[in-house]
């Protein structure tokens, strides 16, 4: 795994706690699921950790983020709160987009969480679209757009990416591969080994990185991010990763080995931070216990207050379909 | 307030500068908008204004219509009131996911968190181009909860509705009709039925969810909107010469639909007349014939009844394409067709 280099230890520790936060809160979710709380279906992100976080580790409060029909992850790495999604996934009054939303359709503007998209790869032109917004207000904020490696073989994928580039949109394309659409192997869907390459196609920089290594995926962030601060147009980010859960709910994933899940499970990237913080910063065993203890706590919280919200008043269904006049 | 003659190519051009200048947010995305030596986007609408305003805000992309609406959906959540056109409106079937799925629910599903203040411009209508560059698509986004639908008939309109259009907080879908831009600094269409009119050089704004009343009668009530709002009105010339009054309403703007002109309309002449230039089945008279069956079916002495195209995708021979295309004298055989039942 990468070195911590100069990283203050604080931005390490809270790297560290969204990780372990995410990966809780999804298992806790899965549970709840089973016990029939959770309507409708659920795309988990344990395994991808380290992508969210090391991505949004790198942007500032008032760049956006475009997130995906996976956005758990995304929200709870931008710093969303874990109450407030879970009880939009649970279709209650106190979710984050009032129950309207839905598991799918996160959105907190407070921090920057653009509604997340469950057309895959929708949210390219539309990440493209906000950077040069911000382009033409002449901000240096940027945009990123979180997708999968099945977006990739999609029209938006070229025609956003495309206009990203001729445009020097601020726009960091984050392709999350996970090496599954669905349940159809990438490599069964394409002829090139890295979806990086593909950047070449359109004249901007991409690059692989290591999905699980929450370190590497931030610094490639970061190189992309201040790249597109300064006006030199989009990056595209391949982070190589897995997702552990099956593609949505009820999916045992017997499309792949046992073999392949261990594989990529010994290189969890939540094991990985931890020892680096044991090694490299001398953290003790108890720092990182209350660390995670702290996480299991707010799942606990966050879930019990989903519970216990409300359902969405019934008049609800027909607020929010028009924005008010100016 | 000054008013000079427009056709409607120039009113709509003069309605993005007034805006352009009003508000630094407001910017034009599209293919082939500002090219120097180029032609204004497809029909003209936007020439001279890149050299006005600069190719930054007179957008240029590439052949690529979900990254044009993308964008303009994506730019709109970040605070800016983007302006897209397709060259031809039957091209928005490429980008349908960015309209309806994006632009339409953003709203809604960040429960009112975010909006999407968005204008998509669609020339369309008939003109001789065959089936791929001609069909009217208010119907499509009218079926569609979350976007405004507008479809102005002449300049004056054109103008304000597009300048309300722009400073709405939601996606509208503007159409334009072919024929109707008018030649004067644009493109003239060989068929074109544009008038010039009048419009105020100002920034002035049509309300969206209007329709007007152009002709008053006692006897019938006919609603058109854009071309055939103006094939209307000759129909009604000839059937007033017949002793048959017409009162001739323009559907402006089909979402928000508003009924009670309509209703009102209905429950004076007890008989309705539609027409439109989209084919028949679940185009927007359909929509408006049911819920006048619902609020004005006791006052009714005839069935409403619909001069439509058919449904034929839009043939391009101009002998197929007049059959296609509902004519003056087809308005008024269903008129007094309806006059004698």
């Amino acid at each position: 795994m990468t070195k911590l280099l100069s990283l203050p230890l604080e931005t390490v520790q809270d790297m560290y706690r969204r990780m372990v936060l995410i990966r809780r809160f999804e298992d806790q979710l899965y549970a709840l699921f089973l016990q029939g709380v959770v309507p409708g279906t659920l795309h988990q992100y344990q395994g991808q950790e380290a992508v969210a976080v090391g991505v949004c580790t790198a942007l500032r409060p008032d760049d956006v983020i475009f997130s995906t029909h996976r956005p758990v992850g995304h929200f709870l790495a931008r710093g969303s709160t874990a109450r407030g999604i879970a009880a939009e996934i649970m279709g209650k009054a106190d979710g984050c987009a009032g129950g309207k939303g839905g598991q799918m359709h996160l959105t907190d503007v407070s921090i920057g969480a653009m509604p997340s998209n469950a057309v895959v790869g929708a949210n390219i032109p539309i990440a493209t679209g906000a950077a040069l917004g911000f382009q033409l207000r002449g901000q240096d904020r940027v945009a990123v757009s979180f997708f999968g490696d099945g977006a990739s073989n999609i029209g938006a994928f070229h025609e956003g990416v495309n206009l990203a580039a001729v445009k020097d949109a601020p726009v960091i394309f984050v392709c999350e591969n996970n090496q599954y659409g669905a349940s159809t192997a990438i490599s069964s869907m394409m002829r090139i080994a890295d979806i990086a390459d593909r950047a070449a196609a359109y004249g901007i920089t991409g690059c692989v990185v290591d999905g699980m290594d929450v370190i590497a995926v931030y610094q490639a962030a970061l190189e992309a991010v201040e790249k597109a601060r300064r006006g030199g147009g989009p990056t595209l980010l391949e982070c190589k990763t897995y997702r552990y859960a099956g593609h949505s709910r009820g999916d045992p994933g017997g499309y792949r080995s046992r073999e392949e899940v261990e594989h990529w499970r010994e290189r969890d990237p939540i094991p990985q931070l931890r020892t680096l913080l044991i090694n490299e910063r001398g953290l003790s065993e108890t720092e990182l216990m209350a660390i995670e203890n702290t996480c299991q706590l707010e799942v606990r919280e966050a879930i019990e207050f989903a519970l216990n919200s409300p359902e969405p008043a019934i008049e609800e269904t027909y607020l929010n379909v028009y924005a008010e006049d100016k | 307030m000054s008013t000079r003659e427009m056709t409607m190519v120039e009113a709509l051009r003069d309605g993005l500068r007034v805006a352009m200048h009003s508000d630094p947010g407001v910017f034009l995305i599209g293919e082939d908008l500002g090219i120097p030596g180029g032609f204004g986007g497809g029909f003209t609408v936007t020439l001279g204004l890149a050299e006005e305003f600069g190719h930054a805000r007179v957008m240029d992309t590439p052949v690529s219509e979900i990254a044009i609406i993308g964008a303009a959906v994506g730019a709109a959540l970040v605070g800016m009131r983007p302006i897209a056109e397709m060259q031809y409106g039957d091209f928005v079937f490429c980008g349908m996911d960015q309209v309806v799925n994006q632009a339409a629910k953003m709203h809604y599903m960040s429960n009112g968190q975010v909006s999407v203040p968005m204008v998509l411009r669609l020339p369309v209508g008939a003109s001789a181009r065959g089936a791929q560059h001609s069909q009217s698509t208010e119907a499509w986004f009218m079926h569609t909860p979350g976007l405004k639908v507008v479809c102005p008939s002449n300049p004056y309109d054109a103008k304000g509705l597009l300048l309300a259009a722009i400073r709405d907080n939601n996606p509208v879908i503007f159409l334009e009709h072919k024929l109707l831009y008018g030649g004067k600094g644009g493109r003239k269409e060989s068929a074109s039925a544009a008038r010039v009119v009048g419009v105020p050089d100002d920034d002035y704004e049509v309300p969206l969810g209007t329709v007007s009343v152009k002709r008053e009668g006692s006897d019938l009530t006919i609603l058109a909107n854009m071309l055939m709002l103006h094939r209307a009105m000759e129909a009604a010339e000839v059937l007033a010469r017949r002793g048959i009054l017409a009162e001739v309403i323009d559907m402006r703007c089909l979402t928000p639909l508003d009924m009670q002109p309509l209703t009102a309309s209905a429950q004076k002449t007890g008989r309705v007349l539609i027409v439109e230039e989209d084919n028949l089945t679940g185009g927007w008279g359909a929509e408006v014939a049911a819920r006048l069956n619902e609020v004005a079916f006791f006052y009714l002495d005839a069935p409403v009844t619909r001069v439509a195209a058919p449904d034929t995708p839009t043939p391009s021979a101009p002998i197929l394409e007049h059959e296609y295309v509902p004519s003056v004298e087809r308005v008024i055989e269903a008129a007094v067709r309806i006059m004698a039942g």
